[in-house]
């Protein structure tokens, strides 16, 4: 017979044998491509091993060099100036419009309230086609204004998640401003937007990562190399048409992670906390 | 402080408002309701952008009644679909459970097992899952060295490829994972004490107090990821090289429909797909909305 004590350290071990297997299961496949980028391209062909021979930079040094007319500089720009300009104006217009909807008592704010989460569920397919033949007419397309542009109107989803925060805040704050002389958008800028700091990062992070993953926007909206966004970059990179430099691939790809991957390390709890409240609240 | 009259006040707050939604009904009116009624006017038309929009009545959607593509793709999609979203929930479901625990390395764990959700979408997974399961990829190869020799191509074979797109999806469960145990923790600790003290075992416990308890946030999950799993793109697009191949059973519905708009520039025929899956989305959450009072539990609401 086990004792109560032997069969709780039992089970707290297989629980973690368990656990760390199955992780071990999730990252290998992430694990696999970082391997690569060191590899040569022999190496890589028929194998699952994680240990590469070397750990030369060369795959990194051809990977960026790319075509040797465009190099990953130019790609990682774009992707960065897209990215980052994309996700000051969605957060900025998010937080102005969420507070609007959350404490300003104007005729026709729950019907356009109705209307926003409505976009949520409409998919981007319908709008795609309309809206390339519009950026078309207009002159847009080859340029980042038919990706850049619309994030200014701000998200659906990070003004859900304002209006959510915002109405946890007690209303003697804006009414001792009020009293102080504050108008509603000094109460916005001096008291509530301060307040509202974790919404603010938890949708800076999620633009981030939207924004340098989309895929679908940049392959409509830019053709031209000089303009591609890494996610584009990649794409042409693995062509299936041409033989494929596998380790150089990997070693873009692995860089094209890194961004996403520190962020992830440096902002985890804000993520977390995130994912639970749209989780939850819907 | 200057005494406004209400009337006056409720201008003032109408204009207010107005002024701090503007940019989201900007946006709403210029890149949401005018594309989409455009749209709903293309799908009537047959439209190659060169020219002008030609009405040509149902002619669009009487052709898709004849298109096998058409088919072929929605049959892909529902199936991709319906079985990615229920195995990553259940996946999510479970691990959540094994989760719920004080133990101190479970953050740590928690965060390994949400990276594949983080990275996921990227263009880099999607090209390295492509060279994971070719024929003389690191699948085989760890199958050949527990015995299992074989040289099958998974994303070259017509009947394995699309499990590669499901597997894809489903290993990313992390992030539901992470929106189960938040609901989990948020379950009242009181209501397990009682139950004990009622003498309930834990599987009593799990189907009449987890279980229901639960219920709403794995519904919310469901609606929005089938929604996802309808208008999934990026992946298929990049693992099947944009093609749909091998024989088109990788051809998601939002990949024909990007095909048709713009490699054909079919773009009425674009649009009237576009609808039709409108349609199935709206159709599939009406379903699981109406089906949902018979298995989701909502809390009385307590007067507020």
């Amino acid at each position: 017979m086990l004792n109560r004590k032997t069969k709780y350290l039992l089970g707290q071990t297989t629980f973690h044998i368990v656990v760390i297997l199955l992780g071990f299961l999730m990252l290998y496949p992430i694990l696999w491509m970082v391997s690569n980028s060191f590899k040569t391209n022999a190496e890589i062909f028929g194998s699952s091993s994680l240990i590469p021979k070397s750990l030369s930079l060369e795959n990194y040094i051809r990977g960026w060099k790319f075509n040797n007319t465009i190099t990953f500089t130019t790609f990682f720009k774009n992707s960065f100036y897209y990215t980052i300009l994309s996700t000051f104006g969605a957060v900025l217009a998010s937080s102005l419009v969420a507070y609007g909807f959350a404490r300003v008592p104007f005729r026709g704010r729950s019907f356009w309230y109705a209307c926003m989460f409505l976009t949520m569920m409409i998919p981007y397919q319908v709008v795609m086609v309309p809206q390339f033949i519009i950026f078309h007419k207009i002159g847009w397309i080859n340029s980042f204004k038919p990706l850049i542009v619309p994030q200014f109107a701000g998200l659906p989803f990070f003004i859900f998640l304002m209006v959510q925060f915002i109405r946890q805040i007690p209303y003697e704050l804006d009414d001792s401003a009020k009293i102080d002389g504050c108008n509603r958008f000094m109460i916005f800028t001096k008291i509530l937007f301060p307040l509202i700091k974790p919404a603010v990062i938890t949708s800076t992070i999620f633009s981030f990562y939207w924004r340098w993953d989309d895929f679908l926007g940049p392959l409509l909206f830019l053709n031209k190399p000089k303009l591609f966004t890494v996610s584009l970059a990649l794409r042409m990179f693995s062509d299936p048409q041409t033989s494929t430099d596998w380790s150089a691939i990997f070693a873009m790809g692995t860089l094209s992670l890194l961004p996403v991957l520190i962020i992830f390390l440096i902002f985890q709890k804000y993520i977390v906390q995130g994912l639970a409240t749209t989780g939850l609240k819907g | 402080m200057k005494q406004l009259t209400p009337r006056r006040r409720s201008f003032l707050n109408d204009l207010s408002g107005y002024a701090f939604i503007s940019p989201w009904l900007l946006g709403f009116i210029a890149f949401s309701i005018i594309p989409i009624l455009f749209s709903l006017y293309y799908s009537f038309t047959e439209y190659d952008i060169l020219g002008e929009p030609i009405f040509n009545g149902l002619e669009n959607f009487r052709r898709m009644l004849g298109d096998e593509l058409f088919w072929q793709s929605l049959k892909v999609t529902f199936f991709y679909a319906f079985v990615s979203v229920p195995l990553r929930l259940v996946f999510a479901f479970f691990v959540a459970m094994l989760f719920n625990r004080g133990t101190r390395a479970i953050r740590i764990y928690q965060a390994i097992y949400y990276v594949p959700s983080l990275v996921g979408g990227s263009i880099a997974i999607a090209v390295m899952w492509r060279r994971l399961f070719m024929a003389d990829g690191a699948l085989n190869a760890a199958l050949t060295k527990i015995g299992i020799v074989t040289d099958i191509s998974w994303i070259g074979n017509p009947s394995t490829a699309i499990w590669t797109l499901i597997l894809l999806a489903v290993w990313q469960f992390g992030s539901s994972m992470l929106i189960f145990l938040a609901g989990l923790r948020q379950i009242p600790k009181e209501l397990y004490e009682a139950a004990s003290i009622d003498g309930a075992n834990p599987l009593k416990k799990f189907t009449h107090i987890t279980v229901p308890q639960i219920t709403p946030v794995i519904f919310f999950n469901l609606v929005m990821q089938l929604i996802n799993g309808f208008t999934v793109f990026t992946q298929a697009f990049v693992v099947s090289g944009g093609s749909g191949d091998p024989l088109n059973s990788t051809l998601v519905y939002a990949l024909y429909l990007y095909q048709r708009a713009f490699k054909y520039y079919d773009m009425g025929y674009g649009s009237a797909l576009a609808w039709v899956l409108v349609l199935i989305i709206g159709v599939m959450t009406g379903i699981v909305f109406k089906t949902s009072n018979s298995w989701v539990f909502y809390e009385a609401k307590e007067g507020k």
